[in-house]
């Protein structure tokens, strides 16, 4: 046949001129910078579900088994004769693994932005001998009962409390935050849907004609798709790289002032690598889905022509 | 069916109707050989468009039998009409150019389908839109050409990959008759290559300027064909074209 020489059968690629083909497929209008919105919006609200994840089960590690034993007396010599006496009972039993005098100066340290240099400093303002205590598993309301009454009875100054007794009412609040960042990733994640497919159909809708001269010139369902697919993907990339950079950019921030407020809770919330790599994978995400969408919007287009 | 054997088109008993109207088309039943040159011509309105777009791929019939390349259309899957699309040639009446893309990216169009690279494409891209009398306007848009200029980049992305069938909707409609018969040597030289050509048109002037083609006519969506020469023409006179 005269053609056969110049034309190739098969459904060949378009090679690099797939973009010279359509230029005016690229996503019209703010939809780039909608994507780049709701990437940055999602890759926040997962960095702070991560974040309270990891602070949730930071915390939690760290007061396992803990306890805290406070001595409270006015007069300084009585203190440490009592803390002294508490840390012997200490020593004396089994259930407890380890236990450790908080210096004066920690909790100087840790007062100090509250009360001020000179007050911790004059003794003014009297402070209570800690103990850190961490028991061999869990602790119970039985075994703190125990403890305590054993503890009152050589001690009458000493106040023992569990640790995670007094962190409940954060791990709920850390719980329901966790859960409002999913519900929040999942709304971002519908709506970044909506915003891919709207804009694969606004492109499509005002490319028609080009589509239809394509697919009139022998042009198949898949070389035509892929023109969509390549410009669609490279306009979401370039949002969700945009998305990404402020999202990163806002999680810098707020994780530096976080850090300058010097609290240990919130320093279990510093994001690991698989947290990263998590929050990476977002704009990916967009991308795949803009792709996706992108491919079956235009095949489902073409399958109603011959 | 021995007249149908060295055919490249043929038409049994084809119907067309658009939706649950009235057919356009009825009891279409004809043969095209290789190389020969058609024209088809009708009243405005006598189904000659619907016929063209039966014959590049862009309608299925309501009904009869269509074999093209000596394959039976109706029962290709739909995957498979890209590659009969490839071996058609078409002329669109509104020439249908993609505006945002030059005189050489619209003439490549095809070539970059069929999968050639950007080496294989420059030379012949340039050496066709030279052959319409376009090499000084290779970089311009469709919007930036004349209707005439048009017409000739339209003809020149119909022919560019050598097309077994070249089909053009009143190809001359637009230009003035000096054009109209340029345009159709165009066609004609296209056809020594061996190319069937088919051009519908209402210009009855235009059919005396190709000697030895053959006349399709169309009244109110039947084929008149009195002598039967359509659906089994004498193959010698008509391979003679
Ligand atoms: N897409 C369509 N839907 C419904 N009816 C159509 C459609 N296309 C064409 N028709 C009808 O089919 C008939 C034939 O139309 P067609 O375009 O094939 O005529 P034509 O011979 O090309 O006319 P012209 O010379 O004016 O271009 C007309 O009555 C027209 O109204
Ligand atoms: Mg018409």
């Amino acid at each position: 046949m005269i053609g056969s020489g110049l034309i190739r059968r098969g459904g060949p690629r378009f090679s690099g001129s797939a973009t010279r083909m359509m230029p005016q497929a690229r996503i019209a209008g703010p939809m780039p910078w909608v994507i780049a919105i709701m990437i940055a919006l999602t890759v926040m609200a997962a960095a702070a579900g991560l974040a309270l994840s990891n602070v949730a089960s930071n915390a939690r590690a760290e007061i396992a088994g803990g306890v805290t034993i406070q001595v409270v007396e006015g007069a300084p010599a009585e203190r440490e004769r009592q803390a002294d006496r508490a840390l012997t009972f200490l020593a004396g039993r089994e259930d407890v693994t380890s236990f450790r005098r908080v210096p004066d100066e920690e909790l100087a340290a840790l007062l100090e932005p509250w009360l001020g240099e000179a007050a911790t400093e004059s003794e003014a303002v009297p402070t209570p001998a800690l103990i850190d205590v961490r028991l061999s598993g869990p602790v119970t309301a039985r075994r703190l009962q125990d403890l305590r009454a054993a503890l009152v009875a050589e001690v009458p100054a000493a106040r023992l409390d569990a640790q995670a007794g007094w962190l409940a009412p954060v791990f709920e609040a850390i719980r329901s935050l966790q859960y409002l960042a999913i519900g929040l990733v999942v709304l971002l994640a519908a709506t970044s849907v909506a915003a891919v497919w709207l804009a694969a159909r606004s492109a499509l809708g005002s490319n028609r004609d080009t589509i239809e001269v394509i697919h009139h010139l022998g042009g198949s369902d898949g070389q035509i798709a892929q023109i969509f697919q390549r410009s669609i993907g490279i306009d979401a990339a370039l949002g969700g790289a945009a998305g990404l950079a402020l999202g990163v950019g806002a999680i810098f921030v707020l994780g530096r002032q976080f850090a300058d407020l010097g609290s240990g809770l919130v320093a279990g919330g510093a994001l690991g690598l698989y947290d990263w790599i998590t929050i990476a994978a977002v704009p990916a995400a967009g991308v795949v889905l803009a792709v996706l969408t992108a491919r079956l919007t235009v095949i489902g287009a073409l399958r109603r022509m011959l | 069916m021995s007249a149908g054997e060295d055919s490249i088109v043929q038409f049994d008993n084809v119907g067309l109707r658009y939706g649950t109207d009235k057919e356009v088309l009825s009891d279409i039943s004809f043969t095209l050989y290789p190389g020969s040159f058609y024209f088809l011509t009708g009243a405005s309105g006598a189904g000659k468009t619907s016929m063209l777009k039966l014959l590049y791929l862009a309608q299925r019939p309501s009904r009869g039998a269509i074999r093209m390349f000596g394959q039976d259309l109706i029962t290709q899957p739909r995957g498979n009409l890209p590659d009969f699309r490839r071996r058609i040639g078409v002329v669109f009446q509104d020439f249908r150019l993609i505006p945002h893309l030059t005189a050489f990216d619209n003439v490549a169009l095809p070539l970059r389908i069929s999968g050639m690279s950007e080496s294989e494409i420059a030379k012949p891209v340039a050496d066709m839109l030279e052959w319409v009398g376009l090499e000084h306007r290779i970089d311009a848009r469709p919007a930036t050409l004349s209707g005439g200029e048009q017409q000739r980049v339209a003809i020149a992305r119909a022919v560019i990959a050598r097309p077994e069938i070249l089909v053009a909707d009143e190809p001359t409609g637009n230009v003035d008759p000096e054009m109209a018969v340029k345009l159709l040597r165009l066609f004609e030289a296209l056809n020594r290559l061996g190319t069937t050509v088919v051009v519908a048109t209402h210009d009855v002037h235009l059919l005396r300027k190709v000697p030895d083609s053959l006349i399709m006519r169309l009244d109110k969506g039947t084929l008149s064909d009195p002598t039967g020469a359509l659906r089994y023409p004498p193959k010698r006179e008509v391979i003679a074209g």
